[in-house]
Parts: C-alpha cells; structure tokens; sequence
C-alpha cells in the first residue's frame, strides 16, 4: 500500500510542474506582460519607472530564471499582491474567502449522497419499474438545466412570490445582534438556496453514475451466489451488492472537484456569497490578473489533490487496485 | 469483417426508431430552422428599443413580454438560437479537430509521442475548465469569436483520450496489418482505415459537446463575459431577468427553457447515436 501511495506521489510531481509552467506562461501572455495592466492604465507610470518595476519584479532576466523565482514563490503560496485598490496580498485575499466556498461545498456533497445514492440503487435494483423511467427522465432533465437559470427561478418561487428565502448575502442586516442559535438559523437560511442549487448539478450525475454501477455488481456471479444461499434479498441488495457499488463512488468524489469550484464562480455571483468563486469573478472583471493566476493555480492545486485522494481512496477500499 | 462498434447497414434505421433520440433530433431541426429563418417566427427587432413599453408581461403583441429597454423578447430568444448554435458548433469543431489530431498521433505513434502528449492533456486536465475559460477570457477580450476559441481549445482533451483508446485497439487489428502489408503508409492507414472506425464515438462525444458547449457559453454570458449585448444571446437576456428579479418572472423563464429544451435535444440524439452505434450499451 505504501508502495502504492509512493508511486501515485511521484506520478503528481511533473503535473505539479506542468500546471506551474502553463501559468507561468499565461502570465506572460497577458497582453503587456505580467505588469502591463497594473501601469498601462496608470497615467504616472512613466518609462522609467516601468523599467523599475520590471527590474524589481526581476522581469528583465532570462526567462528560465523568471520561471525558477516564480516556482519559489508559487511553493510558499506567495501570489504576489492584487491589482484592486487595496493591493492587498493575493494569498490573503484568497485564504479569507476559502471557508465559505469549502462550507457550501462539503454541505452540497453530502447532499448529493444523500439523494443520489438511494435513488440510484433503487432504479437498478426495480430496472424498468415506473420509478426508474420518472428518475431516467429526471435525471436527463437535470443534465439539461442550466444551474444558474434553476437558481433564478427559485429566487423568484421562494424569495419573491412567498418571501420565505432571502436571496443574496450570507447574513442578515442584524446579524450581529442574534444570539449564538439565531446567528447558526440565520447562516441556514441564507444558505439554504445555495446549497441546495450547488448540489442540484451533481445530483443526476451522481445518480446515473450509482445506478450503472449498480447493475454491473448485480450482474456478477457473487451476487447471484447470494441469491442461490437464499439470502433475503435486502441482503443481498445491501450487504453485497451496493458495498462493492459505493467503491468508484470515492473517485467520483475527488473528480468532482473542478465542476464544484467552477460552479461556485456562478453560485456566489448570483446569490452575492462572499465566496473565492465571486472574488475570482471580481478579479476576472478588474483584470486582476495577479489574483486570476493565484486562484486558477490553487484551483488546479486542489484539483490534483481530489485526483490524488481519490485514487489512494480507491485503492484503500479496493485490493484488486493497488495489485493491478 | 464484422465490426461491432460502427455506423454501417441498421444503424439509421435503429437511430429513428429510438422514439427519445429522434425527438432529440426534431428539437435539434426546429432550432436550426429558427436560427435559418427567424423572420417566421417574430415579425419584431431583437434590437429595437421601445421606451413606452418597457418591462411589460406577456400579452397578444409581445408573447413572450418585454425587457428593460422594451425590446421584444420572443424576437431577441428567437435571434439567440443562432448565437448558441453557432458557439456550439464552431467550439465543438475546434475541440474536435484538435483532440482527433492529438488522440490519433498519441495512440497510432505511441513511445514518447504518446508520452507527452497525454502528460499534457494530464495537465490541461488539472486546471477547472470553467476557471481556466474565465482566466483566458481575463486576458482576451470578451466576444462571440472568443468565447468559441476558448470553449473549443479548452474542450479537447476528453476527445483525445476517446480517440486515442480507440486507435490503440485499432491498430493492432487485422485490417490494419493487411494494409500495411500492401504497402499503405503511415498517412493512408492513420485516414483510410483508423479515423473512419472512431467516427461513431466521436459523433456521440460531438452531439453531447455542442450541449455542453451551449450551457457553458450561456453561463459565461450570464456573467456579462460572453456574448456582449446589444448581440441577444439566451445567457444575455438572462442577466437583464436577475437584474428585474422582482419584476419580470418572464425574463427569466422563457430563455432558459429554450437552453433546457435545446441541450436535451443535443443530449439525447447523442444517447441515441451511441445506443445505435453500439446495441449492447443500450440502458446503461
């Protein structure tokens, strides 16, 4: 298993490479380099002083020492500072809007398991019935929807026409007035909407994903061993056929990383959740382009440790895995 | 030789008798028709401003009601039908072209061919495709021509991971070594009797691609970083229905069930060309 995980490591290290030299390269793509838009805009930005500026950031060196500063900074998440009026660090900026972005993520995951995962096992196991044609369509349907349009129409149904849902912000105005219980309902109520959408484009997916996983298992002799011992078959169902169905379920968990934080660019812009989604879309407006690189590579970061989870999971809950 | 996987004798015919993928098929015709001829389906301008009749519901003269420059929105989703379908196509082409050439040279070369060029697709394949299109767009700026650049080149990789599976067990087949024994070379065995065997898993990964292709430029025009208006784009009339959230509930429904019922359409021809193409994956 060591072995394994040792490999698996080593495998990430060109990646880890790679996803540096690609944004390293986009930086310098961006018209007028790495600091045009922070001085092309500036009427006081004088020649001279650009020149210092390229001097300090070292930007009149020899490309392949560029990339190696840049590597030594990328390693202790040193960004560089934000274009937006406050130039604050990029990595602070980032590391203060991570929680939230986290929070809604994790609790629409659960979500997802939550409905997914029973209602694909009961589609395979009734493959046919009048359940699993209505969840077929649904879950076509749900592929085809676009999420922030479900968001609009919601915000219309619950925070219009009833008013039972706010619809953007985290908090209410008197927040900070509410005693510890009032301040978590607060929190869930502005959440609700959110979490619930976040979670609605993995949902079909995810149940799709359980169902064919499912009838494969069904399928194999083992179960119909279970069967011929004359197990009762919510036995069989559970206790041996849907274990061995959950197994790639763990991959799909660290391979859904990139759609999840792509979402929430969309989520936290429309509901106004000061999240990293709405700051990288901030950023993406201003053309802050320090903040883009920052947040696009410790997308790409996160991205490869969902991969990395994902298969050393897989190869914890799986010996036929970490064998092949 | 009988090919299991494939477009040949049966597959039209079990294509149309799939009631869902010809239904897919009959939305894919009737958007096209409304992008050909959008005068047949609203006699108004997508882009003429009425200040008198601004934010009004649906009525006899306005199906479909008005924005928030009176413009007719019937006419201004009928317009968008062309936009979307032009991204979806033109993105899908060059993600198509692209992951053939890559997924063909990777799989047909193999060695160190192969070796970088799906170390970089491994990569490509780190960054979250939303956040690497908004970067780009950062960078470039927002326009129709590029945003399909953009979904396009950041689109490829699924479609070369597809084709070069696909060459890999081609190449060891017979045919291919019966040509190669009557001289053919590199060229002619990698177009004449590789590319055609893959074609039915790309036309299913390029039906599905255009819908998803489709869904991620009217998100980017939602956001105000795609189609820039007055252009009507399906994603563009759905900012203006968030900006009159609390006016005008038709702002917001009509575009985005054109988007359910188009990316439905491409999603279930797709099914349906897989199912066709390959019987025994049918349910799955």
């Amino acid at each position: 298993m060591l072995r394994y995980i040792a490999r698996r490591l080593l495998l990430t290290v060109p990646l880890l490479v790679g996803i540096s030299l690609i944004s390293f390269l986009m930086m310098h793509m961006a018209p007028g380099g790495p600091i045009g838009a922070g001085t092309d805009l500036n009427p006081k930005a004088t020649a001279e002083s650009r020149a210092r500026l390229k001097a300090y950031y070292g930007l009149d060196r020899p490309l392949h020492v560029q990339y190696g500063r840049w590597l030594g900074r990328m390693a202790t998440l040193d960004f560089g500072d934000s274009f937006s009026p406050d130039g604050r660090p990029v990595a602070e900026k980032i590391k203060e809007r991570i929680p939230i972005t986290l929070t809604i993520n994790v609790l629409s995951m659960g979500l997802i398991f939550l409905v997914a995962i029973p209602v694909g096992v009961y589609s395979a196991v009734r493959k046919g019935s009048l359940f699993d044609r209505i969840s077929t369509v649904a879950v076509f349907t749900g592929f085809a929807i676009p999420t922030f349009w479900l968001a609009l129409l919601m915000m219309i149904l619950f925070g219009v026409k009833l008013g039972w849902l706010p619809i953007s912000g985290i908090s209410s105005l008197d927040h900070e007035s509410l005693g510890a219980i009032g301040k978590l309902a607060d929190r869930a109520h502005h959440l609700l909407l959110p979490v619930l959408l976040a979670g609605f484009g993995g949902l079909a997916g995810m149940s799709r994903y359980m169902r064919s996983n499912m009838l494969e298992v069904i399928r194999q002799d083992y179960v119909a061993t279970a069967r011929a011992k004359g197990l009762p078959e919510r036995t069989v169902v559970f206790r041996h056929a849907m274990r061995n169905a959950l197994l790639p379920v763990i991959t799909i968990l660290g391979l859904s990383v990139p759609d999840l934080l792509g979402g929430s660019v969309i989520f936290e812009t429309i509901f106004a959740i000061p999240g990293m989604g709405q700051l990288f879309y901030q950023g993406v407006m201003s053309r802050d382009y320090p903040l883009i690189m920052g947040i696009l590579t410790i997308g790409a970061f996160l991205t490869l440790l969902g991969n990395l989870l994902a298969d050393v999971g897989y190869a914890l809950a799986d010996p036929r895995i970490r064998q092949g | 030789m009988k090919e299991s996987a494939g477009m040949g004798r049966g597959f039209a015919r079990r294509l149309l008798r799939n009631r869902l993928a010809a239904a897919g098929g009959a939305v894919i015709l009737f958007f096209f028709l409304v992008s050909a001829l959008p005068g047949l389906f609203s006699s108004h301008e997508p882009n003429r401003i009425d200040i008198v009749n601004i934010l009004r519901p649906p009525s006899a003269a306005h199906p479909l009601g008005t924005d928030d420059l009176g413009r007719d929105v019937l006419a201004r989703v009928v317009h968008g039908a062309r936009v979307s379908l032009k991204v979806g196509f033109v993105a899908v082409g060059i993600a198509t072209v692209l992951g053939l050439l890559v997924g063909l040279l990777s799989g047909f070369y193999g060695g160190w061919v192969d070796a970088v060029l799906m170390r970089f697709v491994d990569m490509m394949l780190c960054f979250p495709t939303f956040f690497l299109i908004l970067s780009v767009i950062a960078f470039l700026e927002p326009s129709i021509w590029n945003i399909m650049a953009v979904i396009g080149l950041t689109g490829w990789m699924g479609v070369a991971r597809l084709v070069r599976a696909e060459t890999l067990s081609l190449k060891e087949r017979d045919f291919v070594a019966a040509a190669r024994a009557q001289g053919a070379g590199d060229a002619r065995i990698i177009l004449r009797h590789v590319l055609p065997n893959t074609l039915a898993p790309i036309l299913v990964a390029a039906t599905l691609g255009v819908a998803g292709a489709i869904l991620t430029e009217s998100a980017l025009s939602f956001l105000g970083i795609g189609v820039q208006p007055p252009t009507p784009s399906w994603g563009n009339i759905l900012t203006a229905g968030k900006d009159n959230i609390e006016y005008a509930w038709w702002l917001s429904l009509f575009p985005g069930l054109a988007i359910l019922v188009t990316v439905l359409g491409y999603n279930l021809l797709g099914e349906g060309i897989r199912d066709a193409a390959d019987p025994r994956l049918k349910g799955r």
